[in-house]
């Protein structure tokens, strides 16, 4: 929609042309979520798409992803055969709401940064143990665990000013086993419940519980977990409190799956 | 900036913040179309350097230097593209609101793409079609018969506007330019009540581009109801243009006028507002105690309507039965999401007449209110509708049109407001949400000995249907059964809360639920199965037509079809297979379903009809076309009524300065009031036509005939061109009018089955077999009116599954977009095996009977009835949403 009260757009094309932000700017990406609602309390739109980020490089160690880079780029990126877990990306991509329309302009950054619950590329990232590099507006850069990124709805780690500029997501993690499991309300609506299971190492089993709790949530098992330790150390680490409540799925429901969910992951996984 | 639209190189300058739909409809590109706002409806799809993108999100400042292509750059030399050409061939749309963003979309498929159209279309609404027309044009299937060797009437014609619609050409409400517009944005309450102790404009007055600020102040003090009906007196008036008390939080308070919606918009951000907040009841049960706050003052106890009736002697008959069943229901409110918005424009022109081009099912009726509340005379004010992009009852209001004319008399300026989509949720209306609690008595062998019905409906903070959709909700949905005991005690309560108004089906959607629910307890409790206990209690032909009034009425068995119904659905679902499928538990139910054809105390239509001079035919009628199929209807029965072929009728709609009056379209009315006013008229030109003939010929009117394109008398063969000539040299009228006033009244039947799978863990239904049985008369056009039945399927199975407003703790709607309320996608919705009892209707044009609304109206019920038999729950309330089915199975 348009947006009424934005008086400028500024089109920074390297870092240094990126302004100090005050409280009424906000970076630009896809714009997809940002121009689906009014937003009376911005006046400026500091557009990042021209910042000419490579959308993706694969490095001896990573896959860089930049924040920019857009859903429909990552959901093309064929992964290399030994990547097991290289179907796991075109899975989170098809658990947008988004149609394929809204790949070709959301950005994978923007999906992390505006911290919905089932937000599918947080998902992905977090699974996959990724690193987000983000950069200060001194010009500095630090990094943070994905899984520190978001940290509530609609609410991620970012300091004013600051911008997600990358996900880095490591080789060896894509190299590892993976199960996914998905439920919405409607048949290809918003994620209600997204689990992924992980093995990292032999008898390693990581869930990663996004979309039925109001941050994402990772559970790592040092040993195999049975059904008792498993519904144990759920119940321990998410707390009723924790499972999100909205329209796209009530807590009892969303913790009731998660847990359906854990027991079929682990079932899947501990196949060899 | 510069860029490429649909190739050619266009110069042009954006605002800051704009998106490109509002960019390519201000350079006249109106085809692009503004659904959702939000890229959530797909309607403004366009393809930025052939990559599908939604329209309303992409920056405008972004697509300089790249190529646009919209609807109307699709077609190229050679002519439409193939996939403008299947949407045609399919008949892949109803009101065509949808049609421009789902054509651009499918035609950017690939094949992968198009062999998963659920994950392919998710980003595409269709409230009308139920989306089955929409696979078939992309799968390539041909539904329109283009050589008419059967009769016109029964014939699966195109409708006429099809090519305008799969091009884009089609105008909506809101596609058109006009010079020197001023905008409207209305500020909102956020209180449920209250009283608005000030208003401090000057903030606001100071906004550069910002005209006029309307208040409370400004407002006549004449009190009116939003709700149209042929009689106004049938709804309480009791809402004020702009009033100074709020009585639901989302009702206006102020409407800034400026040179742009963004100005406007900035004048009501900059207006303070002081208000004294006063107690508010939201619940209607709470609203009927005693000291529950007022919602109006001159109503104390805040019931707004009421029923208190029965027939025979309930008492006994439930002493005397040896089964009774008793449950209590709840129905959800719902919005009707059509996917153009409310919204009007208007103008002065140039002889002081007021003139509004508005998204209305009711301009004549709107006209007269209008004419009323600012006490201007009727023939200076005239309504047109544009094409209208669907309405389902939502438009049979005055939600606009008021504050629209306010704005225009007081700038003397044009006019425009368009509701935002968040306002067409959180401050239009909605249907009414109900609690229907029903007792069944029945004998040992299922025979009915008494039913009881207590309704309690929230209306909400205004009267707009109240009385209507109560008696209408209590009245089919008991006649249906014959039984010589039955009582309704009812009330329509009002509330702080969002008015609710007409809605598809108008009240019996709500009370079908209930009562098909309890009949299918009833048949359990029997030990009959669901169609034998139907069979045994249904009125057949002949039996009396009594819900709970022996009174004297309009309404006759034109023709009757449930029978038939029954037996249709009964026999394709034992047709049906039952799978096996691990984990999951299978069932079926059916419910059924009665609908007057037309709304009761008068129903008026006139159509005119005149032979031209290039030898077409032009038809004039009252009515709308917002989906709901009717000018096909009108070009079919008064092609057939003067021999000539459909594409010979050009059809003038909607428009207050050529006719006279017409009550609109709406309680399914488009076909059994307009239709039979055009095929009135239509008959009584051809005869015209062959009177004239004879004169002219002076031959016997037995040597005179009339063909598509000629008349024959005696040995001449004048081509009606000519004809058109000659009559007027002979000073010969060749026009004629036909008159309904819509009574006698007839009766149409529904039957929905379904077989369902559940699933115990998740709590997900899956459909696995929808049929839909209907006895809609005659079928004028079986392609047409099978896409108007699964679309009402498909839009009760939004209600039925998944749809509700949700307010948060002050009263507002709290889920005002696509995104957090949810309507069936392609996805959502089943394939409907729709099946036609063979029925011809003598009160009908040409033997049809409605069917618009009607389909809604008994798929909860089925698919509640459907659920109970796979999984031994009862789920009493809408919608049978997954997080709340599994919670079932825990229980048990």
């Amino acid at each position: 929609m348009d947006l009424n009260s934005i008086e400028n757009i500024l089109i920074p094309r390297s870092r240094s042309e990126i302004p100090e932000l005050t409280e009424r700017d906000a970076f630009l990406a896809g714009g997809t979520w940002l121009f689906s609602e009014p937003q009376p309390a911005l006046n400026r739109l500091v557009d990042l798409t021209n910042m000419n980020w490579a959308p993706l490089t694969l490095t001896a160690t990573h896959l860089q992803v930049s924040a920019t880079c857009k859903i429909a780029a990552l959901a093309a990126f064929e992964p290399p055969h030994d990547w097991l877990a290289g179907p796991l990306i075109l899975k989170c991509c098809r658990a947008l709401f988004g149609s394929f329309k809204i790949w070709n302009m959301a950005t994978v950054g923007g999906n992390l940064c505006l911290g919905l619950p089932a937000g599918p590329m947080t998902a992905l990232a977090i699974a996959l143990h990724a690193t987000c590099i983000i950069w200060r507006p001194d010009g500095t850069d630090y990094t943070i665990p994905a899984v520190q990124f978001v940290t509530g709805p609609q609410q991620n780690a970012l300091g004013p000013g600051e911008i997600l500029r990358r996900i880095d997501i490591p080789i060896a993690h894509l190299k590892h086993r993976f199960a996914f499991r998905q439920i919405s309300l409607t048949p290809e609506g918003r994620s209600g419940v997204l689990v992924i299971g992980m093995i990292n190492q032999p008898s390693r089993l990581i869930l990663t519980v996004t979309a039925a709790t109001r941050h994402p949530k990772q559970v790592e098992f040092s040993t195999w977990p049975d059904d008792n330790t498993l519904t144990s150390k759920l119940t321990n680490e998410i707390p009723d409190h924790l499972y999100y409540d909205d329209i796209h799925g009530k807590p009892a429901w969303r913790k009731h799956m998660t847990g359906i969910f854990a027991k079929s992951i682990c079932t899947e996984l501990s196949n060899p | 900036m510069k860029l490429q639209i649909n190739g050619k190189y266009f110069e042009t300058s954006t605002i800051k913040g704009e998106c490109l739909r509002t960019l390519l409809r201000q350079l006249g590109l109106f085809g692009t179309k503004k659904g959702c706002d939000a890229g959530d409806c797909g309607a403004c799809t366009v393809h930025v350097d052939g990559i599908p993108v939604h329209s309303c999100l992409y920056p405008a400042a972004r697509a300089a230097g790249h190529a646009i292509t919209t609807i109307e750059g699709l077609a190229d030399e050679r002519g439409l593209h193939p996939m403008q050409k299947a949407f045609l061939e399919a008949q892949g749309f109803q009101c065509g609101f949808c049609t421009a963003g789902m054509i651009m979309t499918a035609s950017s498929l690939n094949q992968a793409q198009r062999a998963e159209l659920p994950v392919a279309l998710k980003g595409n609404l269709c409230r009308c079609t139920g989306y089955r027309a929409i696979s078939d044009a992309i799968a390539g299937v041909s539904h329109t018969q283009h050589s008419l060797t059967d009769k016109i009437c029964g014939a699966n014609i195109m409708a006429p506007a099809s090519e305008d619609i799969v091009t884009g050409e089609a105008r909506f409400t809101f596609d058109l330019a006009i010079d020197d517009l001023l905008h409207i944005k209305i500020l909102r309450a956020p209180h449920a009540h209250a009283r608005i102790i000030a208003i401090d404009k000057s903030a606001a007055e100071k906004i550069p581009g910002v005209h006029t600020i309307l208040t409370y102040e400004d407002a006549p003090p004449r009190k009116f109801s939003t709700a149209r009906h042929q009689d106004p007196a049938d709804d309480r008036a009791d809402t004020l243009i702009l009033d100074r008390i709020i009585r639901f939080s989302g009702q206006r308070v102020a409407a800034v006028i400026a040179n742009s919606e963004k100005n406007a918009e900035a004048g009501c951000n900059a207006l303070n507002i002081t208000y004294a907040i006063l107690p508010a009841v939201t619940d209607p049960y709470a609203a009927t105690q005693p000291g529950a706050p007022m919602v109006h003052a001159d109503m104390p106890n805040n019931i707004v309507a009421e029923i208190n009736s029965q027939t025979g002697d309930i008492d006994a008959a439930f002493t005397s039965a040896d089964h009774t069943y008793q449950g209590t229901y709840h129905t959800q409110r719902i919005q009707h999401a059509h996917l153009e918005t409310h919204g009007a424009i208007g103008w002065l022109d140039q002889s002081g007449t007021l003139r509004l081009r508005s998204s209305t099912q009711t301009p004549f009726l709107t006209r007269d209110a209008l004419a009323t509340l600012f006490e201007w005379p009727r023939n200076k004010i005239h309504i047109t509708c544009g094409r209208v992009g669907g309405g389902f009852g939502g438009k049979q209001e005055m939600l606009v049109e008021d504050i629209v004319t306010l704005a225009i008399l007081k700038t003397g300026r044009p006019v425009k407001y368009e509701m935002t989509r968040a306002e067409q949720f959180a401050a239009s209306t909605s249907r009414h949400p109900m609690e229907v609690s029903v007792k069944l008595g029945a004998r040992a062998d299922g025979v009915l000995t008494g039913i009881e019905l207590n309704v309690l409906s929230n209306t909400g903070a205004y009267a707009n249907h109240a009385a209507g959709v109560l008696f209408h909700g209590c009245n089919e949905s008991l006649t249906i059964y014959r039984c010589a005991n039955k009582r309704v005690m009812a009330r329509a309560v009002h509330t702080h809360t969002l008015p609710a108004g007409a809605f598809r089906g108008y009240g019996l959607s709500q009370t079908n639920f209930a009562i098909e629910s309890a009949m299918d307890e009833l048949a359990r409790l029997t030990g009959l199965n669901p169609f034998s206990i139907r069979r045994l209690n249904m009125i057949r032909e002949g039996d009396p037509l009594v819900s709970i009034s022996t009174d004297p009425h309009d309404v006759e068995y034109g023709s009757y079809g449930l029978d038939q119904c029954l037996d249709l659905a009964e026999q394709t679902l034992a047709a049906t297979p039952i799978p096996a499928l691990a984990g999951w538990r299978i069932g079926k139910g059916i419910a059924m379903g009665m609908i007057d054809t037309i709304p009761p105390r008068g129903h008026f239509s006139t159509a005119v009809i005149r032979l031209t001079e290039t030898g077409d035919y032009e038809l004039d009628v009252g009515t709308a076309e917002f989906g709901n199929g009717t000018s096909t209807i009108h070009a079919q029965l008064a092609a057939a009524a003067l021999s000539t072929r459909p594409t010979h009728i050009k059809i003038q709609q909607a428009n207050t300065e050529r006719l006279e009056h017409d009550t609109g379209a709406f309680g399914s009315t488009g076909t059994v009031v307009a239709g039979l006013a055009t095929e009135r008229a239509a008959r009584a030109l051809a005869s015209k036509i062959i009177t004239v003939a004879a004169e002219y010929a002076a031959v016997s009117l037995n040597f005179c005939q009339l063909h598509a394109t000629h008349v024959v008398a005696g040995n001449l063969e004048v081509p009606l061109a000519e004809f058109f000539c000659i009559a007027k040299s002979l000073g010969r009228d060749l026009s004629a009018t036909g008159h309904v006033t819509g009574s006698p009244r007839s009766v149409a039947f529904n039957v929905q089955a379904f077989q369902v799978a559940v699933n115990p863990t998740s709590g997900v239904i899956n459909i696995l077999r929808s049929i839909h049985a209907a006895d809609a008369g005659r079928v004028i056009n079986p392609m047409q009116c099978r896409g108007q039945i699964e679309g009402g399927v498909a839009q009760a199975l939004g209600a039925a599954l998944f749809e509700q407003l949700q307010f948060n703790e002050s009263g507002a709607v709290s889920n005002p977009s696509f995104r957090n309320y949810h309507i069936p996608a392609i996805a959502d919705v089943p394939t409907t095996t729709v099946l036609f009892a063979d029925t011809y209707d003598r009160l009908g044009p040409s033997g049809a009977k409605s069917m618009s609304e009607s389909p809604f109206n008994p798929v909860a019920a089925a698919l509640g009835n459907a659920i109970r038999d796979a999984t031994g729950i009862r789920l009493t309330a809408t919608p049978f949403a997954a997080d709340v089915v599994f919670s079932h199975f825990l229980d048990k």
